[in-house]
């Protein structure tokens, strides 16, 4: 009866229970990939279909309308740009220098390993903690929201996105490349600055992007430092308008034209943020 | 004197970032102090009380942490137990089933999902997700769970739509991407040479991952798991939009409620004096328990990369 083929052949329970479980679990993996997708999608559809019904011309050319009037959003997306623009101009410098010194110097002491530890925990910190840190220290202490403050804020979520991606780049740079430099009598910083930094140079710029891309989006940290403003404002030294919070206010009021805006806010920094992360990729990826 | 100016220059440009790294490390630092300031006052009236405090009455000026604080854990629970299995079985399927060629757009279109801003996230559960899940899915949950003894209790409550388990469940969709990314990535650190001889030996691909591949990278998806826990827990605008944000326990995972992030979110910009402080040390308790979940999951990964580094 129990002969070499029966053990392994069809029939045999063990075998087609261990079959039947394996395909059961296959399936169920395949379902847990359609369920991610299912609400990536859903999502896109809803901002496509609400998103086509709001867009227009006047989005880019009239400010924010009060309750019931006609307007766009030309103040919170100058707003926005503004404060994105000194964020990144801020804390890409940080980044870079203080990722540098974790991959280049890094190799002894304390500083390194700690600060990359922290680093990645500052990372996934939650940004309206953020938010807070710069309230206290700089809004609570000068008396008023700021444009600067919203700017301060979203440099501090810069800075580790940067520091990381800095950090992992200069450690793919071949060790050869810089002996070989050292070997022509090239100083330490000159190897770092002309030949570390070029070879990396569009995985630096993928982490910068990524940045952009997580600040264009952030409301939280916005809420306690930027605020909100009704009107046209270029002073970073007030409260400015910025997409996230009017959307955020606009999409949470009685108002429909003030929906339909958050709408169409919500499509624009969705597609800016995808769009920044797809070219971020494919820049990478080229390399 | 060229070679004197480069010997100054290599130990300007050495401190230079130097001083930067020591700048990130001592923001942390920062953040923590500044946030224990500003809540002093909180923290000297109530204590430790604050924190299993079940009052928040900002007309009689009392204070007390207890509802954000379990809102909080729960919405993040309800969001690990959705996510951790979907995060496996994509994991999974990225790394053992899919076709090479289809990898990479699938492992993007997920990662997509990470990069939405969480605002949209918000809108879209209020104003798409809530009105059909409170209509069509809600209601028959709650039927077919009523007069079961503990469940019932679990699923009972009016279909609102908003609450815990809305915010816990738009939370897991948001968390699926982290955890995934990083079980895909341990996943593919497993020998080769190990699996083959699981499937040499006649294991199913199931068996393989259950058996061979996930006890070898359990530190790393226990890592994975922390930094969506993490993540979940600090999220804010997506939670304010769907979680009700009433200050009361919920008596069901269906009942609306509030969470840390979400209470900040709607009464920072309002409050003011005593409120203001227990507001500023409901921050701090949000960020020491998010720093502790995220140090932990940094140092499973952490050693799962080094014991990688020593078998080779």
């Amino acid at each position: 009866m129990f002969d070499s083929n029966s053990v392994v052949s069809q029939s045999n329970p063990v075998y087609r229970r261990r079959a039947l479980w394996n395909r059961v679990m296959l399936t169920l993996s395949g379902g847990a990939l359609i369920f991610g997708l299912f609400w990536l999608f859903w999502i896109i559809l809803t901002l496509l279909t609400k998103g086509a019904d709001a867009l227009s011309f006047s989005l880019l050319t009239q400010p924010t309308p009060p309750p019931g009037g006609q307007g766009g959003l030309l103040n919170a997306i100058v707003g926005s740009v503004l404060m994105a623009v000194v964020a990144t101009l801020v804390g890409t410098p940080i980044g870079i220098l203080a990722g540098t010194y974790l991959a280049e110097y890094g190799n002894r002491g304390w500083l390194a390993p700690a600060t990359r530890f922290l680093n990645d925990v500052l990372l996934s910190a939650p940004s309206i903690v953020i938010g807070l840190f710069i309230y206290a220290v700089y809004v609570a202490q000068v008396g008023h929201y700021s444009g600067w403050a919203g700017a301060l804020a979203l440099a501090i979520i810069v800075v580790p996105v940067v520091v990381r991606s800095t950090d992992n780049m200069l450690l793919l740079v071949p060790n050869s490349l810089r002996e070989a430099a050292a070997a022509l009598g090239c100083p330490k910083w000159r190897i770092i600055t002309l030949i570390c930094y070029r070879a990396s140079m569009s995985g630096i710029i993928t982490g910068v992007l990524l940045a952009i891309a997580r600040i264009s989006g952030e409301t939280a940290p916005l809420l306690f430092t930027a605020l909100n403003n009704q009107f046209m404002s270029l002073n970073m030294n007030g409260p400015i308008a910025n997409l996230p919070v009017v959307i955020f206010q606009y999409a949470a009021s009685p108002f429909e034209d003030w929906n339909r805006l958050a709408w169409a806010g919500a499509v624009m920094i969705t597609v800016l943020v995808l769009g920044i992360n797809i070219l971020a990729r494919s820049l990478f990826r080229n390399k | 004197m060229k070679s004197n100016s480069n010997a100054l220059m290599d130990l300007f440009f050495k401190n230079l970032t130097r001083s930067f790294a020591f700048l990130v490390f001592i923001l942390l630092a920062a953040i923590m102090v500044s946030l224990i300031y500003g809540s002093r006052e909180s923290i000297a009236e109530y204590g430790l009380s604050f924190l299993w405090t079940n009052n928040w009455d900002p007309v009689r000026n009392i204070y007390g942490a207890m509802v954000p604080i379990v809102g909080t854990l729960l919405t993040s629970f309800i969001a690990l137990i959705i996510a951790v299995p979907v995060s496996f079985g994509i994991a999974m399927f990225l790394t053992e089933l899919s076709p090479v060629w289809l990898r990479r757009p699938l492992g993007t279109a997920i990662e997509m999902l990470a990069a939405i801003p969480s605002i949209i996230y918000g809108m879209w559960g209020l104003f798409v997700f809530v009105p059909i899940f409170q209509r069509y899915v809600q209601p028959y949950i709650i039927d077919f769970f009523d007069g079961i003894p503990v469940l019932g209790q679990f699923f009972a409550g009016p279909p609102f739509g908003i609450g815990v388990f809305t915010a816990g469940l738009i939370l897991s969709i948001m968390i699926i991407p982290f955890i995934a990314a990083v079980m895909r990535d341990v996943f593919e650190l497993v020998p080769p040479l190990l699996k083959e001889s699981a499937y040499g030996l006649g294991s199913t691909t199931w068996e393989v991952v259950w058996k061979v591949v996930l006890p070898y990278t359990k530190g790393g998806v226990i890592g994975g798991i922390m930094l969506g826990l993490g993540r979940a827990l600090g999220e804010t605008m997506a939670v304010t939009f769907v979680i009700g944000n009433s200050f009361n326990l919920p008596q069901s995972i269906f009942a609306p409620s509030n969470s840390i992030a979400s209470a900040l979110a709607n009464e920072f910009n309002e409050a003011g004096g005593m409120q203001k402080s227990a507001l500023l040390e409901l921050g701090l308790i949000l960020f020491l328990i998010t720093t502790v979940v995220l140090a932990f999951s940094k140092l499973l990964l952490m050693r799962l990369s080094k014991s990688e580094g020593t078998s080779h």
